[in-house]
């Protein structure tokens, strides 16, 4: 499958084997009334193998949730069938209601109003860390 | 507006002139009598407490303020179900500045992101305790005239001891200094402390289990209580409760200049035998939280002598 089948849309390349599953979910992408297409374990000769995630249609992407869960990803977005943006995702620094603490003592447990925010503390291990208590994500 | 959360939202230049000005204020008390004169502070005190809260509420009279305030959730609308967000934007209404203890960790950050006055974290569950942590920086200071290159051995419960990680976290900022963590395997420091605050700085640390073992080579020796509160299983309490108990015959190959904190309270973690040891600090640690509490009081309402 070629992006440009695309002809107003999102294209995700490089998307680790086995992860878009998960991104369809966090994406919420079962609500979107246009086409989605999954291509699971295409061929790729950098990573072996990918998955590949094609939107008929120019939706505002949560890229924070994208970087967290595939920071490997490539976002291509498409305009009158041409390819007018490409950009890699990194690990967001931080991600607001995108986690959940599970430490029983944190306040965020009991007080359902407060944003639920987690701050980057190591790149290397992509270890997010609950601003409120210091748990660690996992 | 500045909130004190944790000890880090201060710098080191922070830190010292707070210690200068907390000195300043030993000496010359006097001159604070009226530096806070109409303004008031608001503790409010969700988990007991008798060292923090009144050290503040005295730390407030001394500088000729007023103090209001709650000293147990009981007596407040959080017996109700209030959300301590309300809570402080409430209480923000009446006084110039909140010292709150709360046994949920973040609950101070939480309130801090909603209240009008400045808040000070007086203890959140086994989270931090940045104003002990200054109470003992200045303790440490007036005993060995620096907080730079010397030994300190933290020893007990240093999972869940919150002066501990608020205490690491600040010395971590200062030159040379050596730690050794004494605890059982269960109580260990959490991993977040050594890999965030001591390994990215570059700090080397030791983790042993005895405290003989370590003792002559320590300058502090940071003693913690085994706390009942923090476990949800009382068998684990029990069980390691007495893990540690500091007595005058376990001090006789310690320095002579051994400065002995505790945070206090204590249970048994340290015999009454070592009260009358001069090496003993911890009751000049309570006295000075007090002024550190003046100092620190002054700072975040930008007030000055």
């Amino acid at each position: 499958m070629k992006i440009d089948e695309v002809f107003n849309g999102i294209v995700l390349d490089h998307i680790k084997a086995g992860n878009s599953m998960k991104i369809y979910k966090y994406l919420d992408l079962d609500r979107l009334e246009c086409a989605v297409a999954i291509i699971r374990n295409v061929k790729s000769t950098k990573m072996g193998k990918k998955d590949i995630i094609k939107i008929d249609a120019p939706i505002e992407l949560n890229l924070d949730v994208l970087g967290y869960i595939d920071s490997g990803i490539t976002v291509n977005i498409i305009k009158n069938g041409v390819l007018s943006q490409k950009f890699k995702l990194a690990l967001p620094e931080e991600l607001i209601n995108v986690l959940h603490c599970k430490n029983p003592r944190c306040i965020t447990t009991v007080e359902n109003q407060l944003d639920s925010v987690f701050k980057l503390s190591d790149r290397e291990s992509s270890v997010y860390r609950c601003v409120y208590c210091d748990t660690e994500n996992s | 507006m500045r909130h004190l959360i944790e000890i880090t939202d201060l710098t080191v230049e922070e830190i010292n002139r707070l210690i200068t000005l907390a000195e300043n204020i030993i000496t010359n008390g006097r001159r604070f009598s009226e530096v806070c004169k109409g303004k008031k502070i608001a503790t409010l005190f969700f988990e007991p407490s008798t060292r923090t809260r009144l050290s503040f509420e005295a730390a407030m009279i001394e500088l000729g303020g007023y103090v209001i305030g709650f000293s147990s959730s009981d007596c407040s609308s959080a017996a109700k179900g209030e959300m301590v967000t309300d809570t402080v934007r409430t209480v923000g209404c009446y006084a110039d500045i909140i010292a709150m203890r709360h046994p949920k960790e973040g609950a101070p950050l939480a309130a801090s992101k909603y209240s009008p006055v400045p808040i000070i974290n007086a203890g959140d569950g086994g989270h931090n305790h940045p104003t002990q942590t200054l109470a003992d920086l200045l303790t440490i200071y007036r005993e060995k005239s620096r907080l730079d290159s010397f030994t300190i051995g933290f020893c007990g419960d240093l999972m869940f001891g919150r002066t501990v990680h608020s205490l690491i976290n600040a010395l971590s900022r200062y030159e040379n200094i050596n730690f050794i963590f004494i605890s059982p395997e269960e109580l260990k420091i959490p991993a977040y402390i050594k890999d965030d605050t001591l390994k990215k700085r570059g700090l080397g640390f030791k983790e042993v289990e005895r405290l003989e073992d370590v003792l002559p080579d320590l300058d502090v020796l940071y003693m913690t209580r085994v706390q009942r509160e923090r476990f949800f299983n009382e068998a684990d309490y029990i069980r390691l409760k007495d893990s540690y108990i500091l007595e005058p015959s376990k001090l006789y190959r310690a320095k002579k200049d051994l400065c002995i904190m505790h945070p206090l309270p204590r249970v048994n973690e340290i015999s009454h035998s070592v009260d009358n040891d001069p090496r003993a600090c911890y009751f000049k640690q309570v006295q000075n939280g007090k002024y550190i509490r003046m100092a620190l009081i002054m700072k975040l309402l930008e007030l000055e002598a």
